[in-house]
């Protein structure tokens, strides 16, 4: 089993012709993704050859849908166009949409967040998608790293995520979700954590956060209330200065609120071990996992 | 980007909200020059992207251009909280009969909008909002219905503010919209005497990813590497420490700034050279990282996703035969996993730099440049 994503996903690419678009499909229908159609506005009635997968390219994504039976889209356009993309998923009735577009203006994403309520889930943007192994990947995280298993991962951010499924490799992975690291993202921490506690193939659960804002905090809380299954956690910006930016538009520090510090202690408060280092994580959820078996 | 007081102010003033009298001065002639303008008593406020400018003796009061320009020569060149005031605001002095507080702005943890509205202003919210959080009205705004003059009315109604305050919020609200805001900010809003409502502060912040969409003035040039970085596309802070940090993708980055911590040295930087970089993005970060000389050894830290490791060992490769002497020789420490890195190992080995270890655990890699940094 999996969240989000399994080998039953019909998944379309808005933006599969560009270059980005091109390049992700491929490594994609690589994993094992059963992409169905590509979407790009003026380019219908053509279709994409992948070597040994020819890919039907659609005008809109309603088209997409109806000819193909498509739930999933994973949208590789440019920032300046990536708000009409996702509204576009959204009015055709899209289940899920993976937003990989990186510099997405803040008011795009509020607004098709909101008009995306009880219709669509979104997972980004700015994040490196999903991938149930061995099953399904939407977006961008490499296939090779692991195989299935029955660890869940949460993460804001795409290398953080690749360097823990690395080092728990052995173990496996349910499924593995960036979430993103933009101050507005359409997943969040404890939606995740929600759909691997109802998940029968999911055992326990890491989760990767970084400093800015409250999203840990908050997940901590939930976790103290909700979830049964062990969470092992990394926060990672411990020595980052306040009030600059790093990179993640999200992750600056102000004031004492937000700091990786805070955080951990906010975690820990919740009964999660919190590691702090990648690898001491990893060991931590090893620990857990050879306790409970 | 946050904008200074007066650049929020000239915004407020061409989305007809009500501000002060008054124009930035550089020097303390033109101080003069502007309050003699005004004819007027005048304040002279420190320009700094930080608060407590009050606190430090940022703002006094001028009765004249005299004093105007003697102020302005105690505040130009002020350090507040390691910010220097390179300019004053020079405003015409208002009497406020009433404070208050507004301010709209994203609400990370909502994903939508926020308006913040409190009848008691001029103080920090924060700190009213913990004492009484009654006294500070806060209203989710639908990012889609917006605020219009109703909701404007019921919003300063319920945070016990004046009829005339309404079209002020209206108008905050299109700022935030109109210019792709994340925070837009008065504090203290005011009601003078004669029952005008204007803005007497403004702090407002500019989402980045927007700036598409806008016709913006540039960031200040600070000076330093970080301009160079930027110019490259860079993504680069400087920080205070000797080990210079190059990674791929911010998460991995400040990742790698603490295990650096955890060995017992202190990062020089955070350097994110992105996703999917080529051997000329690497081979820049490199050279700015080598250009600061406060570095004594460098931790490549790269998990190739899209990022292929090849073009990363590249990079290092192009760096330093470009930089020659200009490396003087500080060791590079790097660890590569993930895509291609098999490759990436194989170029750095054949390339048999002999600034250039390779070692094969980020930990590992994080206490060998530490060591090699304290000279060990």
């Amino acid at each position: 089993m999996a969240i989000f994503l399994t080998k039953d996903s019909r998944v379309l690419v808005q933006g599969m012709t560009g270059a980005e678009g091109t390049r992700h499909t491929a490594r994609m229908l690589a994993a094992g993704t059963d992409v169905v159609a590509g979407v790009t506005p003026g380019k219908g009635g053509r279709s994409a050859d992948f070597g040994e997968r020819t890919v039907p390219v659609f005008g809109s994504v309603a088209e997409a849908v109806e000819e193909t039976g498509a739930d999933v889209s994973v949208v590789f356009v440019p920032p300046r166009f990536t708000g009409g993309a996702v509204e576009e998923a959204v009015a055709a009735g899209v289940p899920l949409c993976v937003v990989i577009t990186e510099g997405v203006p803040v008011h795009d994403t509020v607004r098709f967040r909101a008009l995306a309520r009880g219709r669509t889930r979104i997972i980004g943007p700015n994040c490196p998608g999903l991938i149930s192994p061995g099953q399904s990947s939407a977006g961008i995280i490499p296939a090779d790293i692991t195989t299935a298993g029955r660890v869940g991962l949460v993460s804001k951010s795409g290398t953080l995520t690749y360097q823990l499924m690395y080092e728990l490799r052995d173990l496996g992975f349910s499924t593995a979700v960036g979430i993103g690291g933009d101050p507005v993202v359409g997943t969040t921490h404890i939606d995740c954590l929600r759909a691997f506690e109802e998940d029968p193939g999911t055992d326990a659960i890491v989760m990767i956060g970084e400093i800015g804002g409250d999203a840990e905090e908050r997940a901590a809380a939930h976790i103290a209330g909700h979830v049964t299954k062990p969470v092992v956690a990394y926060v990672a910006g411990f020595t980052a200065p306040e009030g600059r930016t790093m990179g993640h538009a999200g992750a600056i520090v102000s004031g004492s609120s937000g700091t990786a510090r805070a955080k951990k202690e906010a975690l820990e408060a919740a009964g999660v071990r919190v590691g702090e280092t990648p690898s001491e994580t990893a060991r931590l959820l090893r620990s857990i996992l050879a306790g409970v078996r | 980007m946050d904008l200074y007081e007066y650049q929020a102010k000239e915004l407020f003033r061409r989305h007809g909200i009500p501000v002060p009298r008054g124009a930035v001065a550089e020097t303390p002639a033109e101080a003069r020059a502007i309050a003699a303008d005004l004819n007027a008593p005048v304040v002279i406020k420190a320009q700094v992207k930080t608060g407590g400018r009050g606190k430090a003796g940022g703002i006094r009061p001028a009765a004249g251009p005299v004093a105007a320009e003697h102020e302005a020569a105690r505040v130009l060149g002020m350090d507040i909280k390691g910010h220097r005031a390179r300019r004053v605001l020079v405003e015409a002095a208002t009497v406020p009969f009433e404070e208050y507080y507004a301010a709209f702005l994203v609400d990370r943890a909502e994903g939508g909008f926020l308006a913040m509205v409190s009848g008691q202003g001029g103080v920090e919210i924060e700190e009213l909002a913990a004492s009484d959080p009654g006294a500070v009205v806060r209203l989710p705004v639908d990012p889609v219905e917006g605020v219009d003059a109703d909701a404007a009315r019921l919003l300063a109604a319920g945070a016990g503010l004046p009829e005339q305050a309404a079209e002020v919020l209206e108008r905050l609200w299109r700022v935030l919209v109109a210019e792709d805001a994340l925070l837009v900010e008065v504090n203290p809003l005011v009601c003078t005497t004669d029952q005008r409502v204007v803005a007497l502060d403004g702090k407002v912040t500019l989402d980045d990813n927007a700036a598409f969409r806008h016709r913006r003035e540039a960031e200040e040039p600070t000076g330093g590497l970080e301009d160079r970085a930027r110019a490259k596309g860079l993504n680069y802070v400087k920080l205070d420490g000797t080990v210079g940090v190059i990674g791929n993708g911010a998460g991995l980055v400040m990742s790698t700034l603490d295990v650096v911590a955890g060995a017992g040295a202190a990062p020089a930087n955070f350097l994110d050279i992105g996703g999917g970089a080529s051997a000329q993005v690497m081979a820049d970060g490199l050279e700015i990282i080598l250009a600061d000389p406060d570095v004594r050894s460098v931790l490549v830290n790269v998990f190739g996703g899209i990022t292929a490791c090849d073009a990363v060992a590249n990079g290092i490769v192009t760096a330093l035969e470009l930089l020659g002497e200009r490396g003087h020789g500080r060791p590079i420490v790097v660890r590569l996993d993930g895509n291609n890195a098999e490759l990436g190992r194989r170029i750095l080995d054949q390339a048999r730099h002999p600034a250039v270890r390779q070692v094969s655990t980020m930990d590992a890699a994080a206490a060998t440049a530490a060591r090699l940094a304290a000279g060990a």
